[in-house]
Formats: structure tokens, C-alpha cells, sequence
């Protein structure tokens, strides 16, 4: 007689009884896996705040975070101001979200109101492939194309200067502002916008008072996490914006972000144990406080501004 | 029997087809719907009742691949006419929807939202608009002391009356109705059955309803829609007492359907 079902499934369950010490371990393996990058990030910024302790007992606390003259290399009388390096940060990602946010806020209204499926489907992976870029070509697109590009309408602007890897950093991060937005609007109901055109409403009008409104949480979480990549962003600046670190928020000047001078000091012979080797500690954990901020405040908004449907 | 005076009519529907994409939605529709008065679309699920009331406002357009041919006047004019703008359309034919759905705004905010996007800002005016709708609606006793709290507060029954306070805002001509109490409790059906009779005074209503008993209580006019066909139109009256159709008959006496 032919085994019935029932019969089939007991035997083939007998032969896989090894299967249950896997089933066993490995929820043992997937926690090891994820308990390990947190570790890994507890090591960072233990090493972080261990040597930036280091550079504390050096220079004073006070005089780091208040100068304003950042002369690292002054043989003896080096000064530790940290406010240029961290002006010439934000003028490059306040130049970069200048660019960003009209660009990747119109992409993402034009992705979720009214794009076809059809363009749809062409145009969001494009976007991608800009996210996909490694940020070294950005970088060199930055210094041999845009910067010469401006030069013919700013003809004093030097080759190296903030607002050519502002303008490229701004394009970076518009796959990202474009696309996490498009998915906040897109989880507006229908039904909301149904409302509204039943009212007479015009698609522009729909976008702007309904969709736009309704996923303010996420567009701004969109942008306050392209506002943190921007700060963070180190190979378009390094390469392109020069290592002047000039107090000040002129985007037609060199500047030195936190980024960069990081860099900078890495590739140089810094000593091991001299103080400048410490700075980019210091630089480093700035860095880290100033992105985590953002996280939290990029939090603090999708929660502050959800619309419950 | 009707007088001649009742029977101006609002809609003029001449051979219209609908097509989703391959589908064929509607087939030669004809149907001509009276000046306030409570007209119903009855129908088993599928038979392009809704897919009917969403063209007489264009809502259907929405839907990308619809394709349409045929003639839909309205009041004289044909609804896809290159020179009539779907924005007064809407303007003029409000719509209530199968799931209550307010903005996530303020009760106030819903009801002046079609008002303020056609343009209205003067206060006194949007004041007046909110509290002549809220009272259109029969809703106007149970909200006016929290219009500034979330509509998202109130309970289901109250929230399609918000709706309906928010189509009457904009002082439409007619009302579409697309199974407007099929997601609420008895109770709440009834305000809404009671508020579409006090609503016929002054607006054509034109109501989808999986409901017979409902459409018997409160329509003067009946369709029955069968596989995107119209079976039979007529008086709701002689719909229900002595049906021309043999397939009208078991629809209504729940035979299928």
C-alpha cells in the first residue's frame, strides 16, 4: 500500500532530526552576528573618546571649542580653535542642502504625484546609480569640471574653493533626500488624496496641501539625514575644497572641513603621540557628536510631525 | 406618479463604455438621471456600479489605463468636452466615499479645506461655510465646541458626516454617494439614510449601494447594474414591487448577487 501523506511527512521528518541542532543554534549564531557591530561601534567611540582625552590633557577644552584660528602646524605656538573647521563644514552642507532640497523635494513630488508607472520605473533606478557613485569620482567631477565650469562665470573664484564640492556634495545626496522622500509620500493614503480632487482640487494643489503636509515626518527626516552625510561627507571636500582653514562662511574661498583635515593628517607623518596626531581625535568625536544630533533630531521629527491615518 | 417639473433632469447618459485596460467595464450605458432627486445604482460586486459614479464626476481618470467613449451630459454640457474643466466639475458634483475619509486636519480645517483652495480666506465667510455644512450634515450639535480638534477624534458614523458636511461645502449641485455606509454600524446608517432625505431638497444624490433595503428606503429611482450592463431602470417603487426583468426580480428577491 502507498504511505499516506501523514506517513510520508514523519519519515522525511525523522531524517532531517539533525536539522533541529541547527534550528537550535542558529539563533545563537544571529546574535553573535548582531551583538558583534555593536560591539564594534562601543569600540569606536571608546577609542574616540580615550584619545580625545589624550588631546584634552594637552590643549585646553576651552580654547578648542571656542578659538577661532586653527594653525594645528605652527611648529611652536600651534593654535586649536576648531571654529574654522567646523564653519568651513557647514558652508559646504549648507551649500550642498541649497542645492539638495529644491532638487531632491521636486524629484520626489514629481516620483509620487505624477510620474507614469512607466517613467517611474526609468527614473528611480538612475537616481540610484548617482546614489551608487563612490564619492572619489564625485570629487574629481568637482575639481576638473565644476570648478572650471564656475570659473568662467566667477573668474577670481580659486581652484580650490567651497562651493564647487558644496554644489557636488549637494548632488550626492539628492538620490537620498529624492528617494526617502518619494516613499513618505507614497504611504499617504489614496484616499486623501481622492478627497481632495473630489473637491476640485488640482494635482499641484493635492501635492502641496495634501501629500506634501501629510508626510512632512518623513521629507524631514529625509533632509535632516542627507544634512548629516553632507557634514560627514570627506572625499568631494578633501579633494576638491583645498586645506585652508579659513574662518568664515565664504563659498568662493578655500576652506578645511572636519572631514578633510582628518585626512589630511592620516596621509601626513604625523607622530604617533604629538598632539596634532591627537587633534583628529578630538576632530573626530566633534564629527560623531555633530551627526548623532542629527539622528536624534531627524527622530524626533518623523515622530513629532506623523500624521495617523 | 411623479410630476413632469421633477423629472428636469441632471444627468444624460448616451451609449457610454468604459474599458480598464482590456476590460470592458461598462458596455452602452444610457441612463438619464433626474434633478434632486434620490437616484440608486444596485448591483452584485463587480458590475461597474462604482466605476459608473466615479465617471459622472471623473474621478475614474485617476485610474491610469481607463479608456471611455460615449457621451455624459451634464446639465446640457458634455462632462469630457475639451472646454469644461474637471476642476468646476468637481467643484459642482461633490462625492462621498465607501471608508470615511477626512484630512488629518481639524474638523474646522476639513470643512473650510474646499472653500480655501478655491480661493475663500476671509474668515467671517469660512466661520459661516464650516457651520452651515456642520449643520447640513447634522453634524453641527455634536462638534461645535472641539471644530479645532483632529477629525481623526471622531467616531466612524460622525466622520462620513464630516465628509458629507465637507462636500456641501463647496455648494455642489449633486452629491455621488459611493456605498457610503458600508463600513458603519446601524445606528450611524440610519443618520446618514436620514440625512439624504433632508439632503434631496436641494441636491441630486446619486447613490451606489450593496444595500436593496437601503436603496428601497431612501431612492425615487433605481438602476440595476449587471455585469456592466444596466438591467433595468425605473421608479424604486416599481422596481421592487413588479420588476420588468426576470434577472432584476432575483437580484432583489436574493436569488444571486
Amino acid at each position: 500500500m502507498q504511505p499516506t501523506i501523514r506517513e510520508l511527512i514523519k519519515e522525511k521528518k525523522q531524517a532531517r532530526s539533525s536539522n533541529s541542532r541547527i534550528e537550535k543554534t542558529m539563533p545563537k549564531v544571529f546574535f553573535l552576528m548582531a551583538a558583534f557591530s555593536i560591539l564594534v561601534t562601543i569600540g569606536i567611540v571608546y577609542t574616540l573618546l580615550i584619545e580625545t582625552f589624550y588631546f584634552f590633557t594637552q590643549v585646553s577644552f576651552v580654547d578648542f571649542i571656542t578659538g577661532t584660528e586653527w594653525y594645528p602646524f605652527f611648529g611652536n605656538d600651534p593654535s586649536f580653535g576648531i571654529w574654522p573647521l567646523v564653519s568651513g563644514t557647514f558652508t559646504i552642507a549648507a551649500i550642498a542642502m541649497m542645492v539638495a532640497v529644491p532638487l531632491g523635494l521636486s524629484s520626489a513630488v514629481y516620483l509620487s504625484e505624477y510620474a507614469s508607472e512607466r517613467n517611474r520605473k526609468i527614473i528611480k533606478p538612475i537616481l540610484e546609480v548617482l546614489a551608487g557613485v563612490p564619492t572619489v569620482v564625485y570629487g574629481l567631477f568637482a575639481l576638473t569640471f565644476v570648478t572650471p565650469l564656475l570659473q568662467s562665470f566667477i573668474p577670481t573664484l580659486p581652484i580650490f574653493n567651497a562651493l564647487s564640492p558644496g554644489i557636488v556634495v549637494g548632488i550626492m545626496i539628492i538620490p537620498q533626500v529624492a528617494s526617502l522622500s518619494q516613499e513618505a509620500m507614497n504611504a499617504v493614503p489614496q484616499a486623501m488624496r481622492d478627497g481632495a480632487f473630489a473637491l476640485g482640487a488640482t494635482r499641484l494643489e493635492v501635492a502641496l496641501k495634501i501629500v506634501i503636509p501629510g508626510s512632512l515626518s518623513g521629507i524631514i527626516s529625509s533632509l535632516v539625514l542627507a544634512l548629516s552625510r553632507a557634514i560627514g561627507e570627506t572625499m568631494i571636500v578633501a579633494t576638491a575644497a583645498g586645506s585652508t582653514p579659513n574662518m568664515g562662511f565664504n563659498p568662493t574661498e578655500s576652506i578645511q572641513t572636519m572631514t578633510a583635515y582628518i585626512v589630511q593628517v592620516s596621509m601626513g607623518d604625523a607622530t604617533f603621540g604629538s598632539t596634532i596626531y591627537y587633534s583628529i581625535y578630538a576632530v573626530g568625536m566633534l564629527l560623531f557628536v555633530f551627526t548623532l544630533l542629527m539622528n536624534i533630531i531627524a527622530n524626533y521629527f518623523s515622530r513629532r510631525f506623523r500624521e495617523v491615518y | 406618479m411623479k410630476n413632469q417639473e421633477s423629472e428636469k433632469l441632471i444627468y444624460s447618459v448616451k451609449d457610454f463604455n468604459l474599458w480598464y485596460g482590456d476590460t470592458h467595464a461598462l458596455k452602452d450605458i444610457s441612463l438619464d438621471i433626474p434633478h434632486k432627486q434620490v437616484t440608486a445604482i444596485i448591483g452584485p460586486s463587480g458590475c461597474g456600479k462604482s466605476t459608473f459614479i466615479k465617471t459622472l464626476n471623473r474621478m475614474v481618470e485617476l485610474v491610469p489605463s481607463v479608456k471611455m467613449k460615449g457621451d455624459i451630459n451634464y446639465k446640457e454640457s458634455n462632462i469630457f468636452d475639451s472646454k469644461s474643466s474637471v476642476e468646476t466639475l468637481r467643484t459642482e458634483v461633490g462625492m462621498v466615499f465607501q471608508k470615511p475619509n477626512p484630512f488629518p486636519k481639524s474638523i474646522y480645517d476639513n470643512i473650510a479645506y474646499g472653500p480655501r483652495i478655491h480661493g475663500i480666506k476671509n474668515k467671517t465667510i469660512l466661520n459661516e461655510v464650516v457651520e452651515k455644512s456642520l449643520k447640513g450634515a447634522a453634524l453641527w450639535d455634536e462638534v461645535k465646541d472641539r471644530l479645532n480638534e483632529n477629525a481623526f477624534g471622531l467616531s466612524g458614523g460622525q466622520q462620513q458626516r464630516l465628509c458629507i458636511a465637507r462636500a456641501l461645502a463647496v455648494e455642489p449641485d449633486v452629491i455621488l454617494m459611493d456605498e457610503p455606509t458600508s463600513a458603519l454600524d446601524p445606528l450611524s446608517t440610519a443618520k446618514v439614510e436620514d440625512l439624504i432625505q433632508e439632503l434631496k431638497k436641494d441636491y441630486s444624490i446619486i447613490i451606489v449601494t450593496h444595500n436593496m433595503q437601503q436603496a428601497a428606503r431612501i431612492s425615487d429611482k433605481t438602476a440595476f447594474f449587471l455585469n456592466g450592463e444596466v438591467v433595468e431602470f425605473d421608479a424604486t417603487e416599481k422596481m421592487y414591487s413588479n420588476p420588468n426583468d426576470k434577472r432584476t426580480d432575483d437580484y432583489i428577491s436574493g436569488k444571486f448577487g
